[in-house]
């Protein structure tokens, strides 16, 4: 446990020093500096800082987590002929990428926030923010490990981000269509949990927009996600799609010809 | 000089005549009567009744003669939560200074705190009400004056509480400055001509800050309508003026800032809808006139249902708004100009003030939304915004006809 720890340390301190996550961390402190000075509503702000956290965070901590695990490819196997377990090595590489990826949300979007606002909204926000960076690593590394060819392992990655972002509510808008005679209160929330990115936005849409949404149907999803337990569920389910691809490619990584 | 003589006789007659009519009885204090219903048994026609300060709990009030009751140091009239407190009937009554509490409360009468029924000319000024069923019910009535009332319900469900201020039945009414919660409607009106309810503070109410049904040639300007349960509705009626009001967080399921249900010829301008689900929802009204509004930050700026007709809807402010207008099909029978639109991004090269490209303020989302409300869980999602992106260049599915032809560059000054 203790050579993990160190090893995480490590890896930890190189990452934190790569150009590009100090960029990634710089590019989010500008964006939320530039947002919270131009707009004179901080919600608006906000707002816009969620199309960040939406789109930036999946795609930075996906491609980022992809390519360091492929440039640490030979560090990984120096590290195997050590007296080291695979799962060891493997999860230090994880917890590294990811709370470096963290630390830059933090530093750069979490911090500005916080200064305007200090109430459950920016705790959600903060939680979401750091939950799906450790989602999207998490996948990144199950693909990673799933393709030996690194533009493979990339072009894997880009496609399921664009599945994720884009894709996947064009099939929630189709199936809504399709079955819109049934009685749809259970699969919705059914099917945002299928996807990260949308159980992110729909956990802070409905401590934001939710005048519009409490209208009508939005009553139910308010009552269950404004609610403390909502949030339970929310980071629940995001803490399961961190877990399972976490399990999947520590399975795949250890039986693997490396 | 003749002329000025004959005044002058006029006004000696007249000094001379009033104080030996109207006489002044007290009641409480050291020297005078016990009971107030001994004083008003007493008094005749044109007399004044003074209570002083002290509670009184003594059953049933009624003054059926035209009577001043004037209350100092606020008297207190106690219902017991049992009854009535105070009945009016007949003409030219004014009760003023008084504190009513607990009338009775009851699900087969329309127990109230000030009762008046069949009476012309009455006048209740400055009195607070609290905890009562109905507080000022009005029956029958005309020449009436509300003002300066401050009235404190005890919300509990709909159909056990009853109404702040309800007229029924009334003519040429001024309900002005009074300050009402906590009931079912804040103030309620059905058929209620030629009368005006000018700047009162209607909050949290159970079901409407302003209820108005079958209530034609009327006006309501300046009021306040605050995080009422359904916000306010107008219904059924004709000629109404709505002007300079405030409709402020009035959100939740099925609730609206203005509800217009079969309203026509009327006129609503310079009021400002903030924060509510639905700013302005319309259904079956026609010739209205919505001019030099604000609406921001609501859910809805305005849903306009195809029933609605020969409206013009002209220099009002859109901004911050999730949806701007929603309607239910693609017949639009009303006019849009001249309105200014956050979410306009055309450009003004003539330099008119009024952008060269027209403006659907219709989203394509907003429609979808109407078709399958459910499709709200993807508010903000990705890709919703590309289809409303796509829609705005190329319209398929939102109504043609809804279109904003000089969308103004910069906001209306109201």
């Amino acid at each position: 446990m203790t050579a993990m720890w160190t090893l995480t340390r490590y890896i930890f301190s190189d990452i934190i020093r790569n150009k590009v996550i100090v960029l990634y961390a710089g590019f989010q402190l500008l964006a939320a500096l530039l947002l919270f000075n131009l707009e004179e509503n901080p919600d608006k702000a906000l707002l816009s800082l969620l199309n960040i956290e939406l789109i930036v965070i999946p795609l930075i901590s996906m491609i980022f987590s992809t390519i360091h695990y492929y440039n640490s490819y030979e560090f990984i196997e120096m590290l195997l002929a050590q007296p080291l377990g695979r799962r060891q090595v493997f999860l230090s590489e994880f917890f590294a990428c990811a709370l470096s990826l963290v630390l830059a949300f933090i530093l750069g979007l979490g911090i500005p926030v916080l200064l305007h606002f200090q109430d459950m909204l920016a705790f959600n926000f903060l939680l979401t923010g750091t939950l799906l960076t450790f989602a999207c690593t998490a996948i990144a590394f199950c693909a990673a490990v799933l393709a030996r060819d690194k533009a493979r392992g990339i072009g894997i990655v880009l496609l399921l981000w664009f599945y994720f972002a884009l894709v996947y509510d064009g099939i929630v808008l189709m199936i809504l269509f399709t079955f819109s005679d049934y009685p749809l209160e259970r699969l919705t929330l059914l099917l945002t949990a299928l996807n990260p990115i949308d159980l992110t936005r729909v956990s802070m849409m409905l401590r934001m927009d939710v005048s519009a949404l409490m209208g009508y149907t939005g009553a139910l999803f308010k009552e269950f996600f404004g609610s403390f337990r909502g949030m339970l569920y929310t980071g629940g389910i995001l803490f399961l799609w961190t877990l399972l691809p976490l399990i999947l490619s520590l399975r795949i990584f250890r039986n693997k010809d490396l | 000089m003749q002329n000025a003589a004959k005044s002058l006789f006029i006004l000696a007659l007249l000094a001379t005549s009033f104080p030996l009519s109207a006489v002044q009885l007290i009641v409480g204090g050291a020297h005078g009567h016990a009971t107030i219903a001994g004083a008003l048994q007493l008094a005749a026609a044109g007399d004044t009744v003074i209570v002083m300060g002290g509670t009184y709990r003594e059953g049933k009030l009624l003054i059926d003669k035209p009577l001043t009751l004037i209350g100092i140091d606020r008297p207190l009239l106690d219902g017991e939560n049992a009854r009535d407190i105070l009945t009016l009937s007949g003409k030219n009554i004014t009760v003023m200074g008084f504190r009513f509490e607990n009338s009775g409360i009851s699900a087969m009468n329309d127990l109230a705190a000030i009762k008046c029924i069949d009476i012309t000319g009455v006048h209740i000024e400055d009195n607070q009400i609290a905890r009562s069923h109905f507080a000022i019910h009005l029956a029958n009535a005309s020449d009436i004056v509300v003002r300066n009332n401050t009235i404190e319900g005890v919300p509990r469900s709909e159909h056990n509480t009853g109404n702040g201020i309800h007229l029924w039945k009334c003519k040429n009414a001024l309900i002005e400055e009074n300050d009402i919660s906590g009931h079912r409607d804040g103030i309620y009106f059905e058929f209620v001509s030629d009368s005006r309810i000018r700047c009162n503070t209607s909050r949290g109410n159970l079901r409407y800050g302003l209820h108005f049904m079958f209530s034609n040639d009327d006006r309501y300007e300046g009021n306040r309508f605050i995080e009422n349960g359904a916000g306010v509705a107008v219904m059924y009626s004709r000629k109404v003026t709505m002007e300079q009001n405030e409709f402020l967080h009035n959100w939740g399921n099925a609730a609206y800032g203005l509800l217009l249900k079969d309203i026509t010829d009327s006129y609503i301008g310079q009021n400002y809808f903030v924060h509510n689900t639905v700013g302005i929802f319309m259904e079956g009204s026609s010739r209205m006139q919505i001019l030099w509004n604000s609406f921001s930050k609501n859910g809805w700026a305005m849903r306009v249902q195809a029933s609605c007709n020969d409206n013009r809807i002209s220099l009002n402010n859109f901004s911050g708004n999730t949806f701007d207008i929603a309607t239910n099909g693609t017949l639009v029978l009303n006019e849009f100009d001249r309105n200014y639109w956050d979410k306009y991004d055309g450009y003004d090269r003539t330099r008119d003030g009024m952008g060269d490209v027209p403006y659907r303020p219709v989203s394509m989302y907003s429609m979808v939304v109407e078709r399958n409300p459910f499709t709200l869980i993807l508010l903000r999602s990705i890709l919703i915004s590309f289809l409303d992106k796509a829609e705005k260049a190329i319209p398929s599915i939102t109504p043609e006809l809804l279109i904003d032809k000089q969308p103004l560059m910069k906001p209306v000054r109201v």
